[in-house]
Parts: structure tokens; sequence; C-alpha cells
């Protein structure tokens, strides 16, 4: 069945599928990037002892794990441009695709920071104090502490709960279908209206989220195997 | 000019007075020791030193300069605290390593600085173990060749020896005294052990809710406590109610109904005054009722208990009024490590010199 012609553009509905999931796997690396980036940023701050930094960075976390995401998906996509004129006119000139893929990433970014955020706080405050203020007395500035001392470890201890975090994300990109980003769900779903080979289409589907959650479960086993400290983490390398 | 000096500090929470105007000076290449029982602002003394709080009052003065506007991290000062905070994500070496690269030295003088301090500690051959396959002791010393590696003015050490077992304890305290003379680097140490204290200190401060009750060398404070809470605190000490019956060359000290005792003047004191008399327990000799003593001050009394401990043996002796009076006897001869049993009738002595009579 997957070797059948699709009724547009000359190609068959295997390839539908790899298309879809290109999109997937661009919207997930390039959001989990900037959440990475972002919620690093953000939970490093709210543990820094200033007032005002730390109320910013609640501030952030609480918007986005807040509002459901499907409806983050359809502010950054319909309502967003409506703020920001020049972004208005460059949809508006765009390839749709590429305004779809702007907002998904954007909306899963900025949603997954604020958990990521929330695993980096934790992190960094359950390493004990003693640490941050070895850390100073040896001389370091608080950006060195940061850099040398805390966040190393607490990266370490938070690769379990950010390795759900990625295949979170990973699944919630399929919520980018609703603002019509033909990613792989989007291409599931099309295939068995074509056809309505259901079964097979979303069958197909899910083997391969399943197979990319693994994937990115390996890599990220790998990584803590590679980071671990002997004798630190009781399961890290023996 | 003394290296730190410590001027009226003071550091208030809400309305507890945690540091309550406190002074003192510690000389370049002393070991000066905070000694006091848990709670009594020995921590928060030593955070407003390091630079991790400021006092509400007072000054802290390093090499002639005011610490106040100087942040921790720039301070001359290194900290070794009681859990050790060693960094887990490095091996020995690069944790020893770590403040001469945050400093900006060069790979090889890296090195050197650090198989020095490894040898110093007597960590050689444990350089690439991470923190955690380290037992106790071996922490400990990976935080003093840490603490000592780039040379700081002054090391803080807040209660370093609290988590080791009673013979590493004693082990690292030779080996701290070693490294202190042999560096001669700064201590700043802090312990409620008045043993560690005694044993370590050129100097100590005891310290009670706040305030230093007395700052003298360890011999002075053993042999010449200033009051009560210093006596109490500092070894073991003998205590009895009394009032001056007579001043002169020597006190006359009324012991309550058990009668006058001899001891040593002390100026400023008139006949009336009210305190009590301390006694070290090895100032005190024991001896069959039956015999006589040559001393001045005797009371006899009842065995009630006593403890082996091995080259000595405490005696706890009922006297006539009810109190008990606790004597020393050294264990030396062999074969005779028990003189007296419970319910022997004895007899307690001491000598003109011995003890004090402090305010109560
Ligand atoms: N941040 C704080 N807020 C309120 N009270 C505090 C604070 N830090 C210390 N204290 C109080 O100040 C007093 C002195 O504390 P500190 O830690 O200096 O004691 P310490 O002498 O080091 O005792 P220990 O031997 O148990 O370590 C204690 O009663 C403590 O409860
Ligand atoms: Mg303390």
């Amino acid at each position: 069945m997957f070797l059948q012609d699709a009724p547009e553009g000359g190609v068959q509905y295997w390839e539908l599928l790899v298309s879809g999931l290109g999109w997937t796997l661009a919207v997930s690396a390039c959001a989990w990037v900037i959440a990475l980036l972002l919620g690093s940023a953000i939970g490093t701050l709210r543990t820094t002892h200033r007032a005002w930094v730390t109320r910013v960075g609640n501030a952030w976390v609480e918007l986005f794990r807040n509002i459901p995401l499907l409806v983050q998906m359809f502010l950054w996509y319909f309502v967003a441009p409506e703020f920001v004129p020049a972004l208005k006119s460059w949809v508006i000139a765009a390839d749709p695709a590429h305004a779809q893929f702007l907002s998904a990433v954007l909306c899963l970014g900025l949603f997954t920071s604020a958990r990521i955020a929330e695993q980096v706080r934790a992190g960094i405050q359950s390493l004990p104090q003693g640490q941050r203020l070895a850390g100073m007395a040896l001389g370091l500035r608080e950006p060195q502490v940061y850099r040398y001392v805390l966040l190393p470890m607490a990266f370490r201890i938070i690769i379990p709960p950010l390795t759900s975090e990625t295949m979170n994300l990973i699944k919630n990109s399929s919520i980018a279908l609703t603002i019509g980003l033909a990613e792989l769900t989007f291409r599931a779903r099309e295939i068995g209206e074509y056809t309505f080979h259901f079964f097979e289409a979303f069958s197909a589907a899910t083997l391969i989220y399943v197979a990319i959650a693994m994937a990115a479960n390996r890599v990220m086993a790998l990584v803590e195997r590679r980071t671990a400290v002997p004798g630190y983490i009781a399961h890290g390398a023996k | 000019m003394a290296l730190l000096e410590i001027k009226n500090v003071s550091r208030r929470f809400g309305d507890f007075t945690a540091v309550d105007d406190v002074s003192f000076t510690v000389e370049s290449g002393e070991f000066f020791t905070l000694l006091g029982p848990s709670g009594c602002g020995k921590t928060t003394l030593l955070r407003m030193i390091a630079g991790f709080d400021l006092p509400d009052s007072g000054a802290i003065v390093l090499d002639g300069v005011d610490l106040r506007d100087t942040p921790a991290e720039q301070r001359p000062i290194h900290t070794v605290f009681q859990s050790y905070a060693l960094f887990p994500h490095m091996t020995v070496a690069q944790n020893i390593a770590f403040p001469l690269r945050m400093a900006g030295k060069a790979d090889d003088e890296v090195r050197t600085r650090v198989r020095e301090a490894v040898a110093q500690v007597k960590l050689d051959k444990l350089e690439q173990r991470y923190p955690h396959e380290l037992s106790g002791g071996q922490k400990q010393r990976v935080a003093l060749a840490r603490g000592l590696v780039n040379r700081p003015r002054l090391l803080l050490l807040d209660e370093p020896l609290g988590a080791l077992d009673a013979k590493l304890r004693e082990q690292m305290q030779i080996e701290l005294i070693r490294l202190q003379r042999g560096v001669g680097v700064t201590f700043v140490f802090v312990t409620h052990s008045q043993a560690e204290a005694l044993a370590l200190s050129h100097r100590i401060a005891v310290m009670n809710h706040g305030v230093i009750e007395q700052m003298d060398e360890p011999d002075k404070l053993y042999g010449f406590p200033k009051n009560r809470f210093v006596a109490d605190f500092i070894g073991n000490v003998n205590m009895h109610e009394a009032t001056v019956a007579a001043t002169g060359g020597t006190l006359t000290l009324e012991l309550g109904t058990l009668g006058r005792i001899a001891a040593p003047s002390r100026e400023g004191v008139k006949a009336g005054t009210g305190g009590v008399f301390v006694i070290r327990p090895e100032q005190v000799s024991i001896r069959a009722a039956a015999e006589a003593s040559p001393d001045p001050n005797q009371f006899e009394g009842v065995v009630n208990d006593f403890l082996y401990i091995g080259d000595v043996t405490t005696y706890i002796v009922d006297l006539p009024d009810g109190k008990r009076f606790e004597a020393l006897l050294p264990n030396s001869a062999p074969g005779r490590a028990k003189f007296f049993e419970v319910g022997d009738h004895v007899r307690l002595s001491w000598k003109a010199e011995a003890g004090a009579f402090l305010d109560a």
C-alpha cells in the first residue's frame, strides 16, 4: 500500500511519511536546542540570589507551563503576527510551511524551555550549599562557580528527567499538525484519508515515533554513561 | 602588625544576637582556635571572616585593610568546610589543581605544586580517584590540600575533623599541626571539642552565647580559667559553692557545711563575697581514710563509683555534705589498676595553691 502513488505530486505514500518524519525531526531538533539553551539559562538565573532575576525566571516558567500547548501553538501562529507588523508581512509573503515551521519551533522550544528550566533549577538546588561556598572561597566569581562547579554536577544529575523532556518534545511536535505543518502525524492522517487504510497509516507512524524515542533514549543513556562520575551516581559506570 | 583583626563585630538575626561585640587579633603564622558549645556563634563568625556574611557592626581587618567591601572570592582567605565540599566531578588531582588553574597558573607550575601538595597530605597514588571513592579521612586531606595549595594568607577551618572517628581524628590532628608548622599558613580553626582545641592551638578563644569568655594559651586556659563557664567547658572540674571567709596571702573559703579551705588568693575579692571554688580532678589526691595527708585541705568521703579509663582511674567520691568530687589516680603501677572499691572510706586532699575561687 505504501508503494502506491499518492494522488498528488507524483510521489508514493512512503515518501509522504518520510517527508513527515523529516519535518518532525527538524522541528524537534531546533526546538530542543532552543529549549536546552533557554531552559539552562533561565533555570540557572532562578538559583542566583537576585530577587528580580528570580522573579522573571519564575514568571517565565509559570507562563509557558500553564497555558495549554495547543493554545500556545495557535497563539504563535495566528495571534503573534497580528502584533508584529514586520512578522505579519513576512508570513504573508513566505512559504506557509516556513511560517508553520517557525511557529512550531518557537512554541515547542519555549514551552519545553520552561520545563527544562525547572529541572535545571532543581538540579542546582539539590547540590549541597557547600559547593557554591567552596567555589567562592577558592576565589571564583559567580559565573565561574556556575560554569565549573555547579552546572557540571547539576546536568549530570538531571540527565534522566532531561531524557523524558526530550521524548515529550518529540511527541508534542505532532501538535504542529493543527497549524497545518505536514509532519509525521499530519502525513499519517493524510494517507489514511486518501486510502481509508487508517490502521496501516497510523501503525507506521507509531512505529516511527517509537523508533525515534528509542534512539533519543539510547543517545541520552550514552551521554549519561560517558559523563558518569565514578562512584557518584548509583546507576552510573560501575 | 597582626594579620587579622576582629574589631567589635556583632551579627544579629532578628532580635537574636549570634555574635555579640567580639574582638580579637590573630598573628601571622598562628594556629588560633574558636572553641565553644553548639550554637555559640563560631560558624557565624567564620562566615563573616570568609566573606559569606557581613557583620551588622564592627570591622574585620586583614593586613591592615578593612574587608567590608571585599567580596568572598577576592579575599586571600580559604575555607575548609566540615562537609569537605570537594567537587565530585573532579579527581583528587583536579580538585587540588583547581584553585591554581582558576588563578591562571602555567601547566608545569600547576603540576609541581599539586605534586607537592599531594605529598604533603600523603595522598600519593590516589590522585586519579574521585571523591566518592575516598574514605572520610582521605577526603579531609584533599580538602586541606586544596585549601593550602595556593598559599592563602589565612585558612579557616570549620570543624574539619568533625566527621572522623576518634582514631583518625587524632591522626589528622597530628598532621594538621605538622602541616600548619610546615607551610606557615595562619589557621583559624573552629571546634566544639576542648581536647582538640587544647592539642592543636597556639591560642584559644572560648565562646559562649556569642561572646568570648576567655582568650588564652591552652595551658593558661586550662590552669587559670577566668570563670565558671570556662572552667566547666575546658576539661573536667570539681565545683563547690564558696564564700570568702578571709583574705590575705591565701584565701580562706567557707565551703558551706563542709568546712574551710585555703585557696590561691585573687585580686579584688573581699571577705563575704560568694562564688564557686573549682579544682581539677588530677589536683585532688586520694588515699585510704586511715592514712594521713600533709595537705592543708582534706576531707573524708566514700567511694561512690569509679571509671577505669586505661591509663588512669577516676574515683567519684561522696563528701559529707552530699556533694561529689572526682579524683584521678594514675594506673602507672602494673597489676595495680584498681586501688579502691565502691564503699571504701577515702581521704581527698589538695594543696593550698591548687584550684581557684571564681565568680558564681
Ligand atoms: N541565617 C540565620 N538565621 C537565623 N539564625 C541563625 C542563622 N545562622 C545562625 N543562626 C543562629 O545563630 C546561632 C549561632 O549559630 P552558629 O552556626 O554560628 O553556631 P556554631 O557555634 O557554629 O554551632 P555548631 O557548633 O553547632 O556548628 C545559632 O543559635 C543559630 O541558630
Ligand atoms: Mg558551626
